[in-house]
């Protein structure tokens, strides 16, 4: 009998192309997704090299990061130069290497961690990597998928293969059931403050329990989306019927026998009885309320009930970390964090930009409008996500509230496009990160769920979802 | 790739937690098609201001800090985005060392494929290095990664862990392309297989 395996090693040990006596290994890469802004000079490094992409029917690229999406793209040029150079050397790039691409005017164009799982290029049991640090939002599938420097984006495409050493093994459990008005988000953004930004670093997460169980794809896409914020190579959860049910029938999915085969390797990869951990971190799902963020790691990180904190609460670095990040976010010690007032509201990006993020934030957003002067924004995470919300009628409700309808991309996620706060601006995003400056210059950050982003919406200040809910939606 | 093997310099204290690839080069300088240029950019919106004046407290605006060769910095340092600018802009300015308690992970691999040696020491070491930086350019640190030590401007040494097999690449200054391509073979058999056991990837 061979040792207990836990997901991480099984996915790990099918890809192992070549293993050196230090343990560095050669890992085979079953998917290679690619974008605008990390990609030219690798390349730039190919053409010089005189190499070929060894495996293009195993690269997909899209622009994401920088083109805009507002609404009069699709008749015109990029009119931010440097933006347009990138778009068009991907443009090039795509087709001089014979890559697989979804170009700005394609319906199917989006945010490259949305585009890849909507189209069936992400399969249970892959290496998938992107010159991007949120590929970590594969790992829902049960792939191994991580974020890559641009070298590694040309050792990639040159060699297929990435030379990697084994990460650690982590569990986080999340037991028992949410509460109402408790989503993915919280979950994610609950365990990056239980652990910390380096919390996960050398690690490899496994994400298990009741409540993982209970999640739809969307909804863990969105837990695996950030572990690289709480410092993981990659976040993962074992695939299963729900997986299963969402992989089938989407283009690139396999079909036929070869379904059935997959279907019966797939259904391999859990993690054995007995199998070791090098940590494990636990939360119950009953204890974690809806979150936000209050400073500009990640990891500042409170109930929505909560106050401001005291940075002298904190121990060692944090002290200053938190001095700064409380006068970067102009906020007091002591205020309630319900008591902060929003002026912009951005519900989009690979964290939260899915079709359930959108029905979430439309369910609150109903029959309602949002504040006076409020400046709130939709951007789907794809084109195909657009056109199902406005099958829906979630595209109205947005707009009847008065939210802009944005076309696809990464947006005020990082704010490469128009897309910006000015200095001073204060945003509720469902995005991932709220470094300073992240979503535009002295722009401020709060990070939140979709439909507690609503919520803030229509009161103007940071709201506790739950206040707005129906007495059906909290039975 | 350019060699590292031993480094005498300038080290710059930064002691501040989570500084991140967003403060490192902020995203307005990742519209580039290159890599080299960033240098000027590192640390862009904590370093000028929006008029683009310097701002003279910030570390690497002061005298005895401009040609800095080593970063000592709080922990967790090149959190964020995996973008590879961030070593590009390092290496650009002239800094080849990075001593922290702890680093992202992309952001550690994405060094050594830039000729930049990080180091991670424990927090008493880290406290020393950073009170010697404090001292300003008449202390110069010696980084040896041969031996795998590192050396105050007193003197005092700390032994610090480097993998082995990133060792040897940044001391011989290897390209991973060119060394991966030598397992060509290999890689052409697991495909072989890959096709009979997954035809579906
Ligand atoms: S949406 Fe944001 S986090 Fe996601 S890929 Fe785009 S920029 Fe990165």
């Amino acid at each position: 009998m061979t040792a207990p395996k836990t997901l991480y090693d099984k996915i790990w040990d099918a890809h192992v192309v070549h293993e050196q006596e230090d343990g560095t290994c050669l890992l085979y890469i079953d998917r290679h997704l690619v974008h605008e802004v990390t990609s030219p000079q690798a390349f730039e490094g190919l053409r010089l090299a005189g190499r070929d992409v060894r495996a293009p029917d195993k690269t997909i690229a899209v622009p994401d990061h920088n083109v805009p999406t507002t609404l009069d793209r699709v008749s015109g040029v990029i009119a931010n130069e440097e933006s347009r150079i990138q778009v068009d050397a991907l443009d090039k790039n795509a087709k001089d290497f014979g890559i697989h691409y979804y170009p700005v005017s394609d319906v199917r164009q989006g945010i490259v961690h949305i585009v890849g799982p909507e189209q069936g290029w992400t399969l249970p049991g892959m290496t998938v990597v992107c010159g991007d640090s949120h590929t970590a939002t594969h790992g829902a599938f049960g792939a191994l998928a991580h974020g890559i420097g641009t070298s590694e984006v040309e050792h990639v495409l040159a060699t297929q293969t990435l030379i990697q050493k084994k990460s650690k093994n982590m569990k986080v459990e999340i037991t028992g059931k949410l509460k109402p008005g408790v989503t993915a988000k919280d979950i994610t953004l609950a365990v990056i403050g239980a652990t910390g930004t380096a919390g996960g670093t050398g690690y490899v997460i496994e994400y298990c329990g009741e409540a993982i169980r209970d999640l739809s794809m969307e909804g863990r896409m969105t837990v695996c989306n950030m572990a690289i914020e709480g410092g993981a190579r990659a976040g993962l959860i074992a695939p299963d019927e729900t997986t299963f049910e969402y992989v089938k029938g989407r283009p690139h999915a396999p079909k036929g026998a070869q379904w059935e085969a997959a279907l019966n390797w797939w259904k391999t990869l859990y993690t054995d009885e007995g199998a070791h951990f090098d940590k494990v971190v636990t939360l119950k799902g009953e204890d974690i309320e809806p979150v936000v963020t209050w400073g500009t790691s990640p990891e500042d990180v409170l109930p929505i009930t909560a106050n401001v904190p005291d940075p002298e609460s904190f121990s060692g670095g944090k002290v200053d970390a938190a001095k700064r990040a409380i006068e970067y976010m102009g906020l007091t010690p002591g205020q309630k964090l319900t008591d902060i007032e929003i002026d912009t509201v951005f519900i989009g990006s690979c964290t939260n930009g899915r079709i359930e993020d959108l029905r979430a934030a439309a369910e609150i957003l109903k029959g309602k409008k949002i504040k006076d002067g409020m400046r709130a924004m939709v951007v789907p995470g794809s084109g195909l996500v657009r056109a199902q919300a406005e099958e829906e009628g979630l595209a109205d409700i947005f707009k009847d509230a008065g939210f802009e309808w944005r076309l696809a991309g990464c947006s005020m996620c990082l704010a490469m496009n128009p897309d910006q706060l000015s200095e001073g601006e204060r945003c509720a995003s469902t995005s991932n990160r709220n470094f300073e400056g992240r979503q535009g210059y002295k722009g401020r950050t709060h990070l939140v769920s979709p439909a507690m982003a609503a919520a803030a919406a229509i009161t103007g200040h940071l709201t506790d979802v739950r206040e707005l809910m129906t007495e059906t939606e909290t039975a | 790739m350019e060699k590292f093997e031993k480094l005498t310099g300038v080290a710059a204290p930064m002691p501040l937690v989570n500084i991140d690839t967003d403060m490192i080069i902020p995203k307005v300088f990742l519209k580039t098609i290159k890599r080299s240029g960033l240098g000027v950019n590192l640390f862009d919106e904590m370093r000028y201001d929006r008029q683009g004046n310097e701002i003279p407290g910030f570390v690497l605006n002061k005298p005895q800090y401009r040609n800095a060769e080593i970063l000592v910095a709080g922990d967790n340092f090149g959190c964020g985005s995996s973008r590879e600018h961030a070593p590009w802009a390092i290496a650009d300015f002239g800094i080849k060392c990075v001593i922290s308690t702890s680093f992202a992970d992309i952001f550690y691999n994405n060094c050594f494929k830039n000729g930049i040696l990080p180091i991670v020491m424990p927090q008493e070491v880290v406290d020393v290095l950073m009170e010697d930086a404090e001292k300003g350019s008449n202390a110069r640190m010696t980084v040896d990664l041969e031996n795998q030590v590192v050396t105050t401007s007193d003197g005092q040494e700390f032994p610090f862990e480097v993998d082995a097999f990133k060792k040897h690449c940044l001391l011989e200054g290897l390209d991973d392309i060119g060394l991966t391509m030598n397992n060509v073979k290999d890689i052409d058999a697991f495909e072989s297989k890959l096709a009979q056991e997954r035809p579906w990837v």
